[in-house]
């Protein structure tokens, strides 16, 4: 029978990549924590797993890697070899090159040795050099095989004397399945001795009494003979001597027999060398230690088949079905608000639930996109700890808040920019061990990753407790380049400065730093994103750096305004409130320049009709309103005609569509059917202040 | 013996996928665990003519659950295979010490693990 083993190759790349990533991020924990056996278990069950599907699925040259990972590995856990910095470099050297070599499998390459060929002989230079020169081990050898040798040239049959031990039994074995299977090589003698068979009274069902002496033609192979007991070797007396015609012809056939059951391997103490792993295999390897051990192994804990993989084009379909519902469904809200509620309140009833569930609807399709930051907080502890070794310097990476969840969009792009954020951190950020010390510092460097929720926003951090950032120098570089600074800029708007497209570059010497994105790009990137970025710094202590993010892309809070004719959407995230000022609250400044006092403090105020050439016509109600939003710690009043109300919105782009325009972060269709723009706060208060 | 009801274990999902499918295909019923843990509470509702486990598992390697299996009434006598990619001897002895009744070595292909269970279901 053929059973193609292809359908199952999808599951074991799969399953293999999270081996893999299980593997790298418990070497990481290895080199931070020193030896833990639960890890250690962990990576060689990885590197075992992986072996035995690539054997099974003939990907040789992944076998021959995993095989020497796995005898360094086990050596490992058996104490006879402890993870040196040497041995991590390799062992992470080999998780990419298996990586490798599992992506051009899957790309219908089973054998691409040469990727790993020096890999492996620096595996095997290890393993040689190594305390512990375990004998290379043969894979799958048959252990009788080698012994068959002379296939004795007078024998015309096999004599088999075999006399099970009384407990052959109470491993499953029985001896009838042995003959069973005996008879089927050829034709059979069979001599039964039941000389030890007690009688009936005394006879116990568990154990094995009788023993055999069979003979069969020499023509079967004396290892297939062999094969029949390899199980039951050790659980009876078994001789296989080739026999001649007569006694004669026990000259020729050198002594054949093997003795009762003497396994070939030279095994000096086979139990000690290898305890059994149950106990210490324990689901939640210590917590605290590292946040990516627990994660990794609680991902091999879980079943196989709780998620499916769908493609993205139909969630992204789905959403957008979504968000036509949404629309459809505001729009009956707005209709039958003109209906008498006593004449249809069961039809009112009706749309209320639409609308709950609707809503809900909504809110379980989002979250099918959504994904933890894990996703790209994984990636760090091997970043860091590469750029750490190259640069000299020791790191300490800690994350938190992985499970943080994110639209994939969002989580997408924002790997770029933290990757230069944290890259920052580790070569500008922190000093040298030397410098440290001198300092007073611990000389381990300490970089956190954080993620939360506040708000409708996620907040990324990165902190380090590095130099900090230099005025001084900043202000300095700044000057150099004729940027508009003086030496009473406060702090905050000091280290903005290292967003200008002309100095973030400026500082960016070493090859780690150099390449890759400046800090301009990733403020853009942040900004495109609806997100936000802010710097906080202390010389000598540290820096932090805040990426305020949007949770989703797709669909916002907004507070509906309207300005002449015309509605607009204010992302909820960006109000602070909505008032109507009293007489006497807003005062003019320089020029045209008003500033409207909230309570005790002024806020500059703009009229969105002029920001956004809105004609009134003498018909229109002007109320006064104003609604005051912030943005990084920026605030400003816009007067508004009416607040209409405040619902949830399909955001449309419309740079997709039409082209950017400033001011506006996109659009969306209101429950009447008309187009609303959506207000992009964070440049209109960037225009306000430049201007001002 | 068709009809007969036997026990996948192992914690690599594309290893315990082949072996079910093609004991599946050669007609027996198979119940699939990802871990001595899972195995053993399995057991210790549903009575196997057999199980094939792997030997390295998180929570629960093969080995141990075979020493658990062996001391069920309802497994005393049952074929308890473990499945190894091991040549080496110690974990086969380890295993038989366990009570398992013998091992097939990975990597193994469909026919030869059919034929191997087919030697011990009788």
């Amino acid at each position: 029978m053929a059973i193609d083993m292809r359908q199952f190759q999808a599951t074991f790349f799969a399953e293999s990549r999270e081996g893999l990533d299980a593997m790298e991020s418990g070497l990481l924990s290895l080199e931070a924590a020193g030896n833990d056996l639960d890890t250690v278990n962990t990576i060689f069950r990885a590197a075992h797993s992986i072996k035995g599907g690539a054997a099974t699925f003939g990907f040789k040259a992944i076998t021959n890697t995993t095989h020497l990972l796995e005898t360094l590995l086990d050596q490992v856990r058996g104490g006879k070899r402890s993870v040196d910095a040497e041995l991590s470099d390799a062992l992470l050297a080999s998780v990419d090159i298996l990586r490798e070599l599992l992506g051009s499998a899957e790309a219908g390459n089973p054998d691409d040795s040469g990727r790993s060929e020096p890999l492996n002989a620096r595996l095997s230079e290890l393993l040689n050099g190594g305390s512990a020169a375990t004998p290379a081990a043969t894979p799958h050898n048959p252990p009788a095989a080698s012994s068959a040798a002379p296939e004795a040239v007078a024998t015309t049959h096999w004599q088999v004397d075999f006399s099970p031990h009384e407990n052959m039994f109470i491993t499953g074995n029985d001896p009838l399945r042995i003959l069973r299977e005996l008879a089927r090589l050829g034709p059979m003698d069979v001599n039964c001795d039941t000389s030890k068979l007690p009688s009936l009274s005394d006879l116990d069902p568990h154990t094995a009494y009788l023993a055999w002496t069979l003979e069969l033609p020499v023509s079967i192979k004396r290892a297939h003979i062999a094969d029949a007991f390899s199980w039951v070797e050790d659980e009876c007396d078994l001789r296989i001597e080739g026999v001649g015609q007569k006694a004669d012809s026990v000259a020729a056939t050198p002594a054949v027999a093997v003795a009762p059951a003497a396994p070939v391997a030279a095994e000096p103490e086979p139990l000690a060398t290898t305890p059994p792993v149950a106990s210490s295999t324990a689901p939640a390897p210590a917590e605290g230690k590292s946040n990516v051990t627990p994660m990794a192994s609680g991902k091999a804990a879980e079943p196989a088949d709780s998620s499916i993989r769908v493609n993205i084009s139909k969630v992204d379909a789905l959403i957008n079905l979504v968000g036509e519902l949404v629309i459809t469904q505001a729009m009956l809200k707005q209709q039958s608000n003109a209906l008498d509620p006593t004449l249809h309140e069961k039809l009112l009833n009706g749309l209320t639930q639409l609308d709950r569930n609707t809503r809900d609807l909504q809110e379980a399709v989002m979250s099918v996109r959504m994904l933890p930051v894990e996703f790209v907080f994984s990636r760090f502890p091997r970043m860091v700890r590469d750029l750490a070794s190259r640069l000299g310097k020791r790191v300490n990476l800690r994350t938190s808040g992985e499970g943080t969840e994110l639209d994939k969009g969002v989580i997408e792009r924002i790997v770029d920019p933290l990757v230069h954020l944290v890259r920052n951190s580790v070569d500008h950020g922190l000093e040298t061990p030397e410098l440290r010390e001198a300092a007073g510092k611990n000389p381990v460097g300490t970089v956190t990753l954080s993620a939360s929720h506040q708000g409708g926003h996620i907040v990324i951090e990165i902190i380090d407790d590095g130099r900090g950032l230099n005025r001084e120098k900043i202000l300095a570089k700044a000057a150099e380049r004729g940027l508009p600074v003086n030496d009473q800029m406060p702090d905050g708007e000091v280290w903005k400065l290292i967003f200008h497209p002309g100095l973030s570059t400026a500082e960016q010497v070493t090859d780690v730093s150099g390449r890759g994105v400046g800090m301009d790009v990733v403020r853009q990137n942040i900004a495109a994103l609806g997100g936000d970025i802010d710097i906080e710094s202390v010389l000598g202590q540290g820096t932090r750096v805040t990426i305020r993010l949007p949770l989703t892309l797709a669909i916002l809070d907004g507070m509906t305004v309207s300005v002449g004719n015309e509605i607009f959407v204010l992302p909820l995230g960006y109000v602070v409130e909505s008032l109507q000022p009293g007489p006497g609250d807003i005062k003019r400044v320089t020029g045209s320049n008003r500033v409207l006092k909230v309570r005790s403090e002024y806020v500059p105020i703009h009229d969105m009709g002029e920001v956004f050439n809105v004609p009134r016509g003498p018909d229109t109600v002007r109320l006064g309103t104003v609604v005051v939003v912030e943005n990084g710690g920026r605030k400003l009043a816009l007067e508004v005609d009416e607040l209409v109300g405040q619902q949830q919105v399909v955001v449309k782009s419309i740079e997709s569509n039409y082209k950017r325009i400033n001011g506006i972060a996109g659009a969306t269709i209101l429950g009447d059917g008309r187009v609303a723009l959506i207000v992009d706060i964070v440049s209109i208060i960037r225009a306000q202040q430049a201007a001002a | 013996m068709s009809g007969a009801r036997i026990l996948a274990v192992d914690d690599s999902a594309s290893m315990r996928q082949m072996v079910a499918f093609a004991l599946r295909s050669a007609g027996w019923e198979v119940d699939e665990a990802e871990d001595g843990v899972v195995a053993l509470e399995k057991a210790k509702k549903q009575k196997y003519n057999c199980v094939v486990a792997d030997v390295n598992m998180p929570n629960m390697d093969g080995i141990t659950l075979i020493r658990h299996l062996r001391q069920l009434p309802d497994f005393k006598f049952t074929p308890l295979l473990m499945l190894t990619t091991e040549a080496g001897m110690d974990k086969k002895q380890e295993g038989k010490a366990a009570g398992a009744t013998g091992w097939i070595v990975k990597p193994f292909d469909p026919d030869q693990l059919i034929a191997t269970i087919r030697k011990v279901m009788g």
